[in-house]
């Protein structure tokens, strides 16, 4: 309770941080914001053109010849969306040792501004998607409202592991290292770039215990095949998000006291 | 009950409100309270046992340091307290756990009100931002909301005195400025304890002076201070109580002079040296420290006529004669000596070793007469005088003894036109209508 009304009287500190951090990052260059949608913008332009036009791949189930630009659009939404909270949750505490040895302040806020400003970046990511789909004439349906639950999902379950293996980075920095690795392998455990259908049947189930097989699927569906995503296929990540997010509390509220004393 | 209503009648003259702060801290709950607070810190061998311990198994650490201990003590509103210790001493863990960075192992913290802590001037400020965004940032830090920050940027701003650079980023800043927004930020809000490291050193002296005003006037209306400070002189100067931290420990928790006097005695060299505190009959304590091989036998300050004085007129030559006995066969020895005021600020000093008069290969048995001769220039007051005889420039490598309130003597105005000041001059003015 405590630490719920803690976070809410730096709630201005939060939100003034992620602002802070858009801010630093363009302030000096000229074109400022607008890098912040160019930059997703190209990235997915990329993906679009080189391999469309390029490898020319079709993608079975839909009728566009940009069909895998598209599938791979979806994908990396999801994707980079986790890859960015648990990427950088693993860090916090560490680089922010010395903030966090001077100042008093809920250390909890930290990640949170992480989370935020990784959402803030992925809704551009998304509208530059949104963009690009339009330039490729594939409308996204109403199917889109199902978004925020797959997107709230993602994000318990990227700051659980993150918030759980930052919180063990403070006392044993080989994870800063190890994490990184597992996660360019983790990428290529998830169907972002290839299709799970193309996969084996006998591996199948293998696949889908990677919570993130699920998350990624159901962006596509909503994205590329304009369907609801499948909720049985959610639910396993829902459940290990949960999971993840209370054994990560759990930690913070034990090691609290501990962390600036390894830092 | 009635021994607590007691008051305390230390001497403490010079600062207006202290009197009435030890009033307080008899009558007046503590604004701050630290009882029985230690800090250790745990090494488990491997980091596993450490994470497992989280989840209730609990594994006895391999290896326990305790940087802190058995540390009580509290503190009254408006008083001012100065923090003093060796490095290492435990100071900064202390202040740490004073502010909430780190938890005590035992004990507790209780803390009445807010506290704004100048550790580090300017932590967390990002270059590209401007003066003000970033003391929105830093404020935001402290926990405040934007409306209540936007109630105080304007004072900010006229208290930092940037002038246009307040919405320049701040890497255009020189580094006395940055750290004028630091402050006025950190201060924008008057905390019921502020606490001041050494930081306040830096930045110019037009500033520095603001600061301490401001730091002054918060301390009037009821913020308690805690410095700490290698400096002597501020911390009498600014404080009405002052605690010594060594190894960990509290050892010494009282009048700031006296206190000082301990401290300054702990720093000298510390093989076979042994630290003294008696009372004497006027009830200060006076700190004799040393190894003993020569040692001041007698002091005695005399006019011009030759007699033996205790008071002296405003300009007069005096002479100081220290007598001094070698108790083992020494090389060197250095005399040194201070004129301190009231407070304990030291007036003037020197010592033998800057006048290029060192004594050399002394045998133990033999008696020397220092004769020192100079005039009385400072203002009307109550003065000590401390001695010190060691082996090279100071008496922190080799000390033989240091001796505090050696000797206490007052000034008196007798022919002079009466001044205001801790010095005396002679000034002429010629006034001219032009």
């Amino acid at each position: 309770m405590n630490q719920l009304k803690a976070i809410w009287a730096y709630r201005y500190f939060i939100i003034s941080s992620i602002k802070t951090e858009f801010r630093s990052r363009f302030a000096r260059s000229s074109l400022g914001g607008v890098w912040m949608v160019l930059h997703p913008l190209a990235q997915v332009a990329i993906y679009a053109l080189v391999l469309s036009a390029v490898l020319a791949a079709k993608l079975p189930g839909i009728d566009n010849q940009y069909a895998y630009a598209i599938y791979l659009m979806a994908g990396t939404l999801g994707w980079s969306l986790f890859a960015e909270v648990f990427g950088r949750s693993l860090g916090v505490f560490v680089d922010n040792g010395n903030l966090l040895k001077k100042m008093a302040f809920p250390k909890i806020a930290l990640p949170l501004i992480v989370t935020g400003s990784a959402l803030v970046n992925n809704l551009l990511l998304f509208g530059a998607v949104l963009v690009v789909f339009g330039i490729l004439g594939h409308m996204p349906t109403l199917m889109l409202l199902w978004l925020p639950v797959l997107i709230a999902v993602t994000l318990a379950l990227a700051l659980g592991l993150g918030l759980a293996l930052g919180i063990i980075n403070v006392f044993v920095r080989d994870i800063g290292q190890i994490v990184p690795i597992i996660l360019q392998f983790w990428f290529w455990l998830t169907p972002v770039v290839y299709v799970s259908t193309m996969i084996p049947a006998k591996y199948h189930a293998l696949l889908m215990l990677n919570p993130m097989s699920g998350i990624v699927m159901g962006y596509q569906n909503i994205l590329v095949y304009n369907k609801a995503p499948d909720v049985s296929t959610l639910l396993y990540p829902a459940t290990i998000a949960i999971v993840a997010l209370s054994l990560a509390l759990f930690m913070y509220f034990r090691a609290n006291e501990e962390m600036a004393d390894a830092l | 009950m009635n021994s607590k209503l007691k008051i305390d009648q230390r001497e403490c003259p010079g600062v207006q409100n202290s009197e009435l702060n030890i009033q307080n801290s008899k009558l007046i709950s503590p604004v701050l309270e630290i009882s029985n607070i230690g800090k250790a810190y745990r090494n488990y061998g491997s980091e596993l046992w450490r994470i497992l311990s989280w989840f209730g198994l609990r594994f006895k650490p391999v290896h326990e340091t305790w940087t802190l201990q058995n540390i009580s003590f509290n503190i009254a509103p408006g008083e001012a307290i100065g923090v003093v210790g060796q490095n290492g001493a435990g100071k900064s863990t202390l202040l740490k756990i004073i502010t909430g960075t780190l938890k005590p192992s035992t004990g507790s913290v209780t803390v009445h009100g807010k506290i704004a802590a100048i550790l580090e001037l300017g932590m967390g400020f990002h270059p590209d931002l401007t003066g003000r965004q970033n003391a929105y940032h830093s404020a935001g830090l402290m926990g405040y909301t934007s409306a209540q920050i936007d109630a105080v940027i304007d004072q900010i701003e006229a208290f930092a005195e940037v002038g246009e650079y307040f919405d320049q980023p701040v890497r255009t800043y020189s580094s006395g400025m940055q750290m004028r927004v630091a402050f006025a930020t950190v201060t924008a809000y008057r905390p019921e304890i502020l606490i001041v490291d050494e930081a306040m050193s830096v930045g110019d002296a037009y500033f520095q002076h603001k600061s301490f005003d401001r730091i002054r006037q918060f301390q009037s209306a009821g913020t308690t201070l805690l410095l700490v400070s290698h400096d002597r002189g501020a911390i009498q100067a600014i404080c009405d109580r002052a605690i010594l931290l060594e190894q960990g420990k509290v050892i010494r928790d009282g009048e700031p002079e006296e206190v000082m006097d301990f401290y300054n005695a702990l720093i000298a060299d510390k093989e076979n040296s042994k630290i003294e505190q008696v009372t004497l009959d006027n009830g200060r304590v006076q700190t004799i420290s040393g190894t003993g091989e020569a040692k001041v036998e007698d002091i005695g300050l005399y006019n011009d006529k030759g007699e033996k004085v205790e008071f002296v007129g405003v300009g007069d030559p005096v002479e100081l004669r220290v007598k001094v006995k070698i108790y083992q066969d020494i090389p060197l020895l250095v005399l040194g000596y201070g004129i301190k005021d009231r407070l304990g600020q030291v007036m003037y000093g020197t010592n033998t070793w800057l006048m290029k008069q060192v004594l050399e290969d002394l045998k133990a048995g033999n008696l020397y007469n220092f004769i020192i001769t100079f005039p009385i220039n400072i203002g009307v007051g109550n003065y000590s005088i401390q001695t010190a005889l060691h082996k090279h420039d100071t008496h922190l490598s080799v000390n033989y003894e240091w001796k505090d309130l050696a000797l206490v003597f007052n000034v008196v105005n007798i022919d002079k036109t009466a001044f205001v000041g801790s010095t005396w001059h002679e000034p002429k003015i010629e006034v001219k209508l032009i």
